[in-house]
């Protein structure tokens, strides 16, 4: 036998309303009423998952100054919710997307730390930068940071954190009742940082955690989020779910690793999926062009497009063809709030006149084909096989998986596929380690003596 | 029953509220940051009936003020998180209202609005919030954003003899005041029903449900809406501990409850006052402000009475146990008769700080309750419902945007 097989990492994502989901399906539940929350995770840890994730608002979006009522409407706060959360599962990793911007170090490794001993090792967090001076509103800091600055903030706002989180060793927490002994050393928590950002100083009231670091993860795709992410990130999230765009994504976040003097293997490479399930191919392929053609109105498809261009489309048909003029990067956003920043408008308007030209679709159709994460279609024998080729060609080394149906879409996954995957040998049927660091197969860094060793 | 039952509830921190609690032969100092200790100690004070338990924190090691320098090993210098800790208890508790402590002062409110409307979900109706200021140079520096001057032990005797305030005192609790305002607006910026889920416009919320809250402050200007629909409560409780008319004030403003600490020789009539006069001064309207008591208690248990509790534990902590709260010890019949003598005094309910958190939550719930039960002054079993319902508060809230 040669090496045992490449295990596909599964992590769970509830969406909440937007063009991935289906809130008007008669099946649909609640987005926001933890019951929701608590039936993906404990259906996701059924299925043996790696982790469940939580995505993060920190603003309503806004279409030419009002309230836009498509996307992201109602989310509660991420911490407080893996916490609940963690009370109603044992194994499963516990992800939290929280923004380097609005948030200051001292809170973000107190609260990250909390939740690691909360739930006894099983606390991620996501690290994001996007947004601007739009959200800052909601918030004293305001203001807003240039792309660059985002991930410089990003960066110090990870090492402040890690300072505080080895501010304690495991060995510092001695709690001896007979020698009256509560710390091993006075200063336990002590910790200075100072740098462009942040200058802080201080005691860190959290012994060191189950995991000592949290798992780190990383969503954006800039160059600089690229690097960022293979410096610093256990995990990536990746936008491409399709080949070949997701292999070059693999394998330059993996150089990218070495080059920071990584091994390939620290950092996984995470697309986000999701699934249509049928009991035959042209069953589940009838089924995802319906959901695809519900979920994607001529109004979604336009506000989708406002995005891209810049501009306001609403004179447009929908089932016309795409809009002939060309995107005004120049302008103010049309929408506001919005964390996927488009890197090249031209080039992606670009993209869909050629796909619209030669697939002959009209404007709703192209977004249709064009804005899907790389859907995993097909018979459960079908789609265990698209995941497990998929990871085991580098694609990536698992996936991120949402349903269109919240909260019990997941249900028809892990009760078909899964098993399938863990008949394959690519998917664990127990967990082995009590921490999420040892689901993902990523070092304990318990002590610091250990991980700086 | 009586028509205007007692209202009860517990202060958690840490081991106890003694510095030694952690060495009682009973008390669990390893696992006072898992999740099995909390869950324990609040799964007891349920089954006691009790209304609440409030969780302490601040942004600071734990130490006591003034008292001893920070450097002692032999004191519990550490916690963790009091909403995660509520959030880890929320889903295996049903009816005890679960009050953690935010700081307000270097908190972002947008932050804490949504996370104390999540524990409202989460805990189905039974969240609410213990605001608390931080004043000290050191938990500015562990923000970097702003120095605070510390404030010495004999300026705040002074200050809270005298009434009289420094300047950057006030500012914290103008600025606290504007935190908790820009909170409630917050919980308040979706109406209740904003949700429509209207298939056939596929509108999934009513926009003109939705508002901008516009708070421009000294400290801060927050636009909003939230991000958090409107928690199950409208809105969850908000409290505060307050020893001086400067604080009652703060709390008359925008608090529910204010957390009060009677000595034992002056009863709460004095206080009792301050308080109405406090409310009156800043207009308060609406609801009257809800008085609870603190008091600090070493009861009875099997083995020994309170009083050799508290001998013991002073002896291990080489101090005598001072409190700002007055202090009981001795057994639950005589605490129960405290509590209803100084419930006919003027305060709505008492906020019990264990001396040792499981040895005296244990007493509580299983001495305290059953002899407050024998006076027919508190209940046998939960009703349904929400904190507020729990506390007697109006379960209705009037949201202020709402237009219909
Ligand atoms: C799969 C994925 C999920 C994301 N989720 C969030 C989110 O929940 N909240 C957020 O603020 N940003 C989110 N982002 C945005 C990114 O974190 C990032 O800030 C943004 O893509 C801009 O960064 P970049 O310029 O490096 O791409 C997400 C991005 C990706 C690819």
């Amino acid at each position: 036998m040669s090496t045992p097989r490449k295990q596909v990492i599964l992590g769970a994502y509830l969406g909440g309303v937007n063009h991935h989901t289906a809130w008007w399906h008669p099946a649909a539940g609640s987005q926001i009423d933890f019951s929701s929350f608590e039936h993906t995770a404990r259906t996701a840890e059924r299925g043996k998952f790696d982790f469940f994730f939580l995505a993060e608002g920190l603003i309503l979006r806004e279409r030419a100054g009002q309230i836009f009522d498509q996307d992201i409407i109602g989310r509660p706060d991420t911490f407080t919710v893996l916490a609940s959360i963690a009370a109603v599962t044992e194994h499963l990793g516990l992800a939290g997307t929280i923004n380097a911007t609005f948030n200051e170090p001292y809170e973000l490794a107190r609260q990250l730390a909390s939740l690691d001993h909360l739930s006894d090792g099983r606390a991620a967090w996501n690290v994001v930068t996007s947004f601007d001076a739009f959200t800052g509103q909601n918030f004293r800091r305001g203001g807003f940071l240039d792309p660059a600055d985002r991930y410089v903030r990003a960066e110090e706002t990870l090492n402040a954190v890690r300072a505080l989180w080895d501010s304690w060793e495991a060995e510092d927490l001695v709690a001896d009742k007979d020698s009256g002994r509560f710390l091993a050393r006075p200063d336990a928590g002590a910790f200075a940082f100072h740098g462009s950002q942040f200058d802080i100083s201080g005691r860190f009231t959290v012994p060191r955690s189950p995991q000592g670091r949290p798992v780190i993860l990383q969503a954006g795709v800039s160059p600089q989020g690229r690097d960022f992410a293979a410096a610093n990130a256990d995990a990536i999230f990746s936008p491409f779910g399709k080949l070949p765009e997701a292999a070059d994504f693999y394998r330059d976040i993996k150089a990218r690793a070495v080059a920071a003097g990584r091994a390939a293997e620290d950092i996984k490479i995470l697309p986000s999926a999701s699934f249509v399930l049928g009991d035959t191919e042209a069953e589940a392929i009838e089924k995802f062009h319906a959901i695809r053609n519900e979920q994607v109105t001529g109004q979604t498809a336009l506000i989708l497009l406002e995005q891209i261009w810049n501009r306001d489309l609403s004179g447009y048909d929908p089932e016309g063809p795409v809009p002939d003029i060309d995107p005004d990067p120049a302008a103010p956003p049309i929408i506001q709030g919005r964390a996927f920043v488009h890197q090249d408008r031209f080039a992606t308007v670009e993209r869909l006149r050629q796909v619209a030209e030669a697939k002959q679709l009209t404007l709703r159709e192209v977004v249709i084909d064009q804005f899907e994460r790389g859907p995993l279609v097909g018979t459960p024998t079908q789609v265990a096989e698209q995941i497990d080729s998929f990871v085991q060609n580098n694609g990536s080394d698992g996936f991120i998986l949402g349903s269109h149906l919240v909260p019990w879409g997941i249900d028809e996954f892990v009760d078909k596929v899964v098993p399938l995957l863990q008949d394959r040998g690519a998917l664990r049927t127990e967990y082995t380690g009590t921490t999420l660091r040892d689901n993902l197969g990523l070092p304990n860094v318990r002590s610091t003596v250990a991980a700086d060793a | 029953m009586a028509p205007n039952p007692l209202h009860l509830g517990v202060a958690l921190d840490g081991a106890g509220w003694h510095p030694a609690a952690w060495r009682e032969p009973n008390s669990r100092p390893a696992d006072l940051f898992s999740a099995g200790y909390w869950t324990d100690l609040v799964t007891t004070a349920q089954r006691g009936l009790l209304d609440f338990v409030s969780i302490e924190d601040s942004l600071a090691i734990p130490e006591e003020r003034h008292a001893r320098t920070d450097d002692a090993v032999d004191r519990v210098r550490a916690r963790i998180d009091a909403n995660l800790i509520a959030a880890r208890i929320a889903p295996v508790t049903r009816h005890i209202g679960l009050i953690p402590t935010v700081t307000t002062t270097h908190t972002e409110p947008f932050h804490i609005s949504k996370s104390i409307a999540t524990l409202d979900y989460t805990s189905r109706g039974r969240a609410g919030w213990q605001v608390r200021v931080s004043g000290t140079p050191g938990e500015a520096a562990h923000f970097g954003r702003r120095e605070l001057r510390a404030i010495t032990a004999t300026e705040l005797a002074e200050a809270v003899a005298s009434g009289t305030f420094p300047g950057e005192v006030h500012d914290l609790f103008d600025e606290a005041a504007d935190a908790v305002e820009v909170v409630r607006r917050l919980w308040d910026s979706w109406e209740d029903g904003a949700e429509i889920h209207d298939v056939a416009t596929r509108r999934f919320i009513d926009r003109d449900k939705l508002h901008y809250i516009d708070f421009e402050g000294r400290f801060f200007s927050v636009r909003g809406p939230s991000i958090t629909p409107r928690p199950p409560q409208g809105q969850p409780v908000v409290a505060a501990l307050a020893h001086g008319p400067l604080i009652y004030e703060f709390a008359a403003r925008g608090a529910d409850l204010v957390f009060v600490t009677p000595t034992r020789e002056a009863g709460p009539g004095p206080i009792v006052e301050q308080v109405t006069a406090a409310a009156a001064r800043v207009d308060r309207t609406g609801e009257p402000l809800r008085i609870y008591a603190d008091i600090v208690v070493f009861l009875d248990t099997d083995e020994t009475t309170g009083p050799q509790r508290l001998a013991r534990l002073n002896e291990h902590a080489g101090d005598e146990f001072a409190s700002d709260a007055g202090i009981f010890a001795g057994s639950a019949d005589e605490l129960a008769e405290l509590l209803i003598e100084w419930s006919g005094r003027g305060v709505d309910g008492f906020r019990l700080r264990p001396g040792v958190a499981v040895d005296d939550l244990a007493a509580i719930t299983d001495r305290l309750v059953p002899a407050l039960q024998r006076h027919g002054v508190f209940r046998t079993s939960y009703p349904d419902g929400s904190l507020r319902a729990l506390l007697g508060l109006p379960t209705t809230v009037p949201n202020r945007y709402a237009t219909a």
